[in-house]
C-alpha cells in the first residue's frame, strides 16, 4: 500500500538503518565483533543506540574513514581495522556490514577481504578468524533489510557442505528480543530436538554479571552450529514479509535441500500454534505438557478478559513482522486493529495483514507500509484509538499526546527498564503481552475514573 | 596479560609522574578501535540543535536523522520543533541522480508545514560525495520563503566532533548581526555553550538576573532564531567548556568587537569564579554589582555547604574516574570531586587539546591517567587497574562501569539532572552518593564470589 499522502520529507522514521541490522545479527554470533565499513560517526551511533535498549557494552567496530579514504577508497582502513580488532579482541568471527558512504564510494569488500585474506595471513600466525560481508547500504531499505542480509550472509558463507546429516533444526527467529530467545531454546528443549537458532544474541546482549569485563561478552550461536546447518532435518524462519531473496531458510533449502519452514513471527494463540504443530511434526510426538498447559492458560486468560479488552481500537507499527505478528494476536482476543504502519517496505505487509485478519468480521485494518510518525500520528487521530501497540518512539508524539496507553514492545524501548526481557513469542509471550494490555486498559480506566474503584 | 592498549595509541596516553608530559591528540580515530567519539554531523548537531524554533533538516540516508531524534535533554520554555526528527531520507533513486529536487522539496513543505523562523540544513557523509550543492539550494528556499535557510557543512568524515562545532558557529554567525539591538541594557551577556540540559541554563540565568545582568541570546540551549541574531548587541560573551561555540565567540570578537571569557557552571569554585568574572567586567558601569555577586554566592553556598558535608562524610577517599566530550568539563569535574573528598585517578576526554591535556597533568595527582580519544577495552583497563568507585562518562560508557560493578554518573548531553551552578553541585554530590553507596556493590562478582556462578561448560546437573 502507498504513503496516505505523497510527502517528501521524513519526519520522525518509523524504522533505523540499514547497518544497524546487521550488528545487531553479527552480535548473535559466538565470539563476532560487528564491524561497519565506514566513517566513524554510523558506528558510535548505532551503540548508543543499541546500549539505550539493552543497557549492556555493545561494541561496533568501524574503519574510521576520513576525507582522503572517501575521495580515494576505503581499502587501507578496512584493512587496518581488521588487523586491530583482530588483535586486540581476538575475535574468531567479524562480521562486517558496508555503509552509505562505502556503498557510494563503490568499494568493492568481497575483493578486499580476499586480498585480506592473503595478504594478512602471515601477520596473524596462519590464523584467520571468520569474516563474513554483507552489503547494507542504508538507502536501500531499513534496519531489517540488514538484519536478513547479515543473516543470510552468515549462512551462506560459513555453511560447510561436507556436514553430515544430524537431523537437528535451524531456527532463523529474526530480530527478537533476548527473553524470546531463550523461551524458544527452552521451547525446543522441552521437545527434545537440537536447535540451532540464529543469531542467538541472548547472552550476548543480556549478560551476567561477571568478575571482569568481557571484551567479547560470552554466549552467541556457536560458529559450528552454523556450519552445520546445511547437515539439519529442517530449518524454520520466522517472519512473513521476508522476501525470498533474503531468506536464510531458503539458502540452506536451495543449495543444500535442507526443508523450510516458513511461519509468521509466533505471536499470539494461531502463529504460536503454527509454530507448535510445526514442532509436533518434526519431533515426531505430541507437544510436551507444560507447553499444552500454557497454550491453555492463555485461553483461560483470553476468556477472563475479554470484556476489558471487547472492541477497543488499536493501532501498532513498527518492523513488519512484529506489527503482523501483533495484529494478528489483538485481533484473536478482540481487541479492533485500525491502523498497523511500520516504516518498512517489503511491499508484503498488507498481504500479511490480511491473511492474518481475514477470518475476523469488520473492516480490515488500514496498512501502512513505508511511513514515518508523522504519517503515523496523522492517520491515528482520525482513527480514536484506545490503545497504542509498539517501540517506544511513539510515545511522545502519538500516546502522550493524545493520552492514549502504549504498549511498549519490540525495538527499541528507550524510555522503560528491562526492554531485553519483555517477552512476545510462543503462548507464554502472548500471555505476557496479554496481561500488560489488559493492565494498561484497566489503568486508563482508574484513572480516568472519579470513583478510584478498588475491584476491577 | 595481552595489552590493551593498541600500539599506535600509546601517545595518546599519558601517566603522570612516570614522565615528563606528552600527549597526542586531535588524530583521527584509529581505524578498528571502536573509539567512543562520533562524527563532524554529531558536533554540529549537538550544538545548532537546542534552538528550539528552528527547523533542523538532516540531509542524507535515514540513520544520521533517526540516531539524533531527540537524543539530548535541551529543554525549551517554548517552541518545541527541535524535538523532531527531520530527514530527507535520501534513497538509492537520491544518490545515483543527486538529492537536490528532494531537498528542496521536503524544505518547502517542512517551512510551510512549521513555519520556522530559520531552517539549518546538515549534509552528511553521502551528500558529500554525491556532491549536492547544498549552499544553492538553501538560497533558493531562502528568497522563496524569507526565512534564513543556512546550510552546515557537516559531511561526517570530514574530521571529528570539532570541525562540527565550527561548522555549527559558521552556520550561526550567518544570523549575527541582522537583529535589531536598540533595547538592548549595557549590561548585558550572551550565553555561549550552555544547551539547557535537564533546564540547566534556567539556573545560570536566574543567577545572572540577581546580579542586574540581562541575558540577550542563549546560545544555545532554550535559543530562539531572533535572539541569536540580535546577539552581536551584547556586551560580553559568556563561552562554557568544552569550546563548541568558542569559534563563534572568536568570530564575534573580530567582527563586533564583544569580549569573551571561558566559564564553567560545575562545581563551586568554577561557578563562582564565573559570575565574579561577570561582576569584575560590569564593575565600571555598575559599582554595585560585585556586593550583589558576593551576596549570591554567599547565600547559595551557605545553604549548599552543610549539605555536601553530610555526603561528603560516606564519599572520603573513594576514586574516580573521568571520560567526557571536551577537557574543559574535566576541570570541573576533578575540583567538584575534591569537595566531595574524592581523588581522580583517570581523566580522559574525546577531544582535548594538548593544552588542556598538560592543564590536565598540572591539577592532578601523581599516577593519574591521562587519556585522548579511548575505547572499551582501554577504559576497562584502567577502571580495573585503578579499582575506582565511580565512573563519570556519557551512555555508551554507562555499561563498561556496571559491567565491572562500578558506579556511574551521566555527565553527558543526555543528563536528566541538572549539574550546573550551586543547586547542579548538589545534584551531583547527591548523585555521586547515590551510586558510590549503593548496596549492590557488595555483591557484584568483582567484590564478592558468586556462591552461584554462572558456568559455560556445564548446562545441567551431572547427578
Ligand atoms: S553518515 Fe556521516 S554524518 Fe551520518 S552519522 Fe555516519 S559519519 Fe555521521
Ligand atoms: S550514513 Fe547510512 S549507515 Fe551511516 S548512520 Fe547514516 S544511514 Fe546509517
Amino acid at each position: 500500500m502507498k504513503k496516505a499522502e505523497p510527502f517528501v520529507s521524513t519526519t520522525n522514521a518509523c524504522k533505523m538503518c540499514t547497518p544497524l541490522g546487521a550488528a545487531m545479527a553479527f552480535k548473535g554470533l559466538e565470539g563476532c565483533v560487528p564491524f561497519l565499513h565506514g566513517s566513524q560517526g554510523c558506528a558510535t551511533y548505532m551503540r548508543r543506540y543499541i546500549i539505550s535498549h539493552f543497557r549492556e557494552p555493545m561494541d561496533i567496530a568501524s574503519s574510521s574513514l576520513g576525507e582522503k579514504d572517501a575521495v580515494y577508497g576505503g581499502k587501507a582502513n578496512l584493512m587496518q581495522g581488521l588487523l586491530n580488532v583482530i588483535g586486540k579482541y581476538k575475535a574468531p568471527a567479524v562480521g562486517i556490514a558496508t555503509t552509505c558512504l562505502t556503498e557510494t564510494i563503490g568499494d568493492d569488500v568481497p575483493t578486499i577481504l580476499h586480498e585480506f585474506k592473503k595478504e594478512c595471513l602471515a601477520e596473524l600466525n596462519g590464523d584467520m578468524p571468520a569474516l563474513i560481508h554483507c552489503s547494507t547500504p542504508s538507502y536501500g531499505g531499513s534496519h531489517m533489510e540488514g538484519f536478513h542480509a547479515a543473516v543470510r550472509a552468515m549462512v551462506a558463507q560459513l555453511a560447510d557442505p561436507a556436514t553430515e546429516k544430524h537431523g537437528g533444526i535451524n531456527l532463523f527467529s529474526g530480530f527478537i528480543s533476548p527473553e524470546d530467545i531463550r523461551h524458544l531454546q527452552d521451547v525446543f528443549a522441552h521437545f527434545g530436538l537440537p536447535v540451532a537458532l540464529l543469531p542467538d544474541y541472548s547472552e550476548t546482549l543480556d549478560g551476567p554479571a561477571l568478575e571482569d569485563y568481557q571484551n567479547i561478552p560470552g554466549g552467541g550461536t556457536p560458529l559450528d552450529a552454523v556450519r552445520a546447518m546445511p547437515g539439519a532435518g529442517a530449518s524454520i524462519e520466522f517472519g512473513r514479509t521476508i522476501k525470498p531473496e533474503r531468506s536464510a531458510g531458503a539458502v540452506l533449502r536451495d543449495k543444500y535441500g535442507v526443508p523450510l519452514y516458513s511461519l509468521g513471527l509466533p505471536i499470539g494463540l494461531r502463529e504460536s500454534d503454527a509454530l507448535f504443530t510445526t514442532l509436533e511434526t518434526l519431533a515426531g510426538c505430541a507437544a510436551p505438557r507444560r507447553c499444552a498447559l500454557e497454550r491453555g492458560r492463555l485461553l483461560d486468560a483470553m476468556v477472563d478478559g475479554h470484556k476489558y479488552v471487547a472492541g477497543k481500537k488499536a493501532v501498532i507499527y513498527g518492523e513488519e513482522d512484529m506489527a503482523v505478528g501483533l495484529t494478528s494476536f489483538l485481533s484473536e482476543i478482540g481487541v479492533k486493529p485500525v491502523l498497523v504502519a511500520s516504516g518498512g517496505e517489503s511491499g508484503l505487509l498488507s498481504e500479511a495483514v490480511a491473511a492474518v485478519t481475514g477470518e475476523f468480521p469488520g473492516d480490515p485494518p488500514l496498512v501502512r507500509d513505508g511511513v514515518d510518525f508523522y504519517q503515523i500520528v496523522a492517520e491515528a487521530e482520525a482513527l480514536e484509538p484506545d490503545l497504542v501497540v509498539g517501540n517506544s518512539k511513539g510515545y511522545r508524539e502519538l500516546a502522550r499526546a493524545h493520552d492514549i496507553p502504549l504498549i511498549r514492545v519490540g525495538f527499541p524501548i528507550h524510555d522503560r527498564f528491562g526492554s531485553q526481557r519483555v517477552l512476545h513469542l510462543g503462548y507464554r509471550g502472548a500471555l505476557n503481552l496479554y496481561d500488560l494490555i489488559v493492565n494498561a486498559l484497566i489503568e486508563k480506566k482508574q484513572d480516568d475514573s472519579p470513583v478510584g474503584y478498588g475491584y476491577i | 596479560m595481552e595489552p590493551v592498549i593498541f600500539e599506535e595509541r600509546k601517545t595518546q596516553i599519558h601517566r603522570k609522574g612516570a614522565e615528563p608530559f606528552s600527549i597526542s591528540c586531535n588524530k583521527s580515530s584509529l581505524a578498528g578501535a571502536v573509539s567512543q567519539r562520533a562524527c563532524v554531523f554529531c558536533g554540529s548537531r549537538v550544538v545548532l540543535y537546542p534552538i528550539a524554533d528552528a527547523l533542523h533538516l538532516v540531509h542524507g540516508p535515514i540513520g544520521c536523522a533517526v540516531y539524533t531524534w531527540d537524543i539530548r535533554g535541551a529543554l525549551s520554555s517554548g517552541p518545541e520543533l527541535h524535538r523532531l526528527s527531520f530527514s530527507t531520507d535520501l534513497r538509492e533513486k537520491d544518490v545515483i541522480f543527486g538529492g537536490e529536487k528532494k531537498l528542496y522539496q521536503a524544505l518547502v513543505e517542512l517551512i510551510d508545514r512549521h513555519q520556522p523562523n530559520a531552517a539549518f540544513v546538515y549534509s552528511t557523509c553521502i551528500v558529500g560525495i554525491i556532491g549536492d550543492d547544498l549552499k544553492a539550494v538553501c538560497k533558493k528556499v531562502e528568497a522563496e520563503k524569507g526565512i534564513p535557510v543556512i546550510p552546515v557543512q557537516s559531511e561526517g568524515f570530514k574530521g571529528n566532533k570539532r570541525e562540527g562545532y565550527l561548522a555549527a558557529c559558521e552556520a550561526m554567525f550567518q544570523l549575527v548581526g541582522t537583529g535589531d539591538t536598540s533595547t538592548i541594557s549595557p549590561l548585558s551577556v550572551n550565553i555561549l555553550g550552555d544547551f539547557n540540559l535537564a533546564g540547566e541554563i534556567w539556573i545560570i540565568q536566574d543567577y545572572l538576573k540577581r546580579m542586574g545582568v540581562d541575558v540577550v541570546a542563549n546560545i544555545t540551549g532554550d535559543g530562539r532564531v531572533a535572539d541569536v541574531r540580535r546577539a552581536h548587541g551584547a556586551a560580553l560573551n559568556l563561552v562554557q567548556c568544552s569550546g563548541a561555540t568558542m569559534d563563534l565567540a572568536k568570530m564575534m570578537q573580530e567582527k563586533y568587537g564583544i569580549p569573551f571569557i571561558r566559564v564553567s557552571y560545575f562545581g563551586i569554585e568554577d561557578m563562582s569564579d564565573a559570575l565574579y568574572d561577570v561582576a569584575k567586567f560590569f564593575q565600571d558601569k555598575d559599582p554595585e554589582i560585585m556586593a550583589r555577586t558576593q551576596e549570591l554566592v554567599r547565600e547559595e553556598l551557605t545553604a549548599l555547604y552543610p549539605k555536601l558535608q553530610e555526603l561528603r562524610k560516606d564519599l572520603e577517599g573513594k576514586k574516580a574516574a573521568i571520560y567526557v566530550g571536551g577537557a574543559f568539563k574535566a576541570f570541573s569535574l576533578i575540583k567538584s570531586f575534591r569537595h566531595l573528598g574524592m581523588n581522580v585517578v583517570m581523566v580522559g576526554s574525546q577531544t582535548g587539546t594538548e593544552e588542556d591535556y598538560q592543564e590536565l597533568a598540572e591539577i592532578t595527582d601523581e599516577g593519574t591517567i591521562i587519556v585522548d580519544d579511548t575505547n572499551p577495552l582501554e577504559l576497562s583497563a584502567f577502571i580495573k587497574e585503578k579499582d575506582v568507585d565511580i565512573f563519570v562518562g556519557g551512555v555508551k560508557e554507562r555499561p563498561i562501569a556496571f559491567k565491572l560493578g562500578v558506579g556511574f554518573c551521566d555527565h553527558n548531553h543526555e543528563r536528566k539532572e541538572a549539574l550546573e551552578g550551586f543547586l547542579g553541585m548538589y545534584n551531583f554530590a547527591k548523585e555521586v552518593h547515590a551510586t558510590v553507596t549503593s548496596p549492590v556493590w557488595n555483591f557484584t562478582p568483582r567484590r564478592r564470589k558468586s556462591p552461584i556462578a554462572v558456568n559455560h561448560a556445564q548446562e545441567a546437573c551431572l547427578s
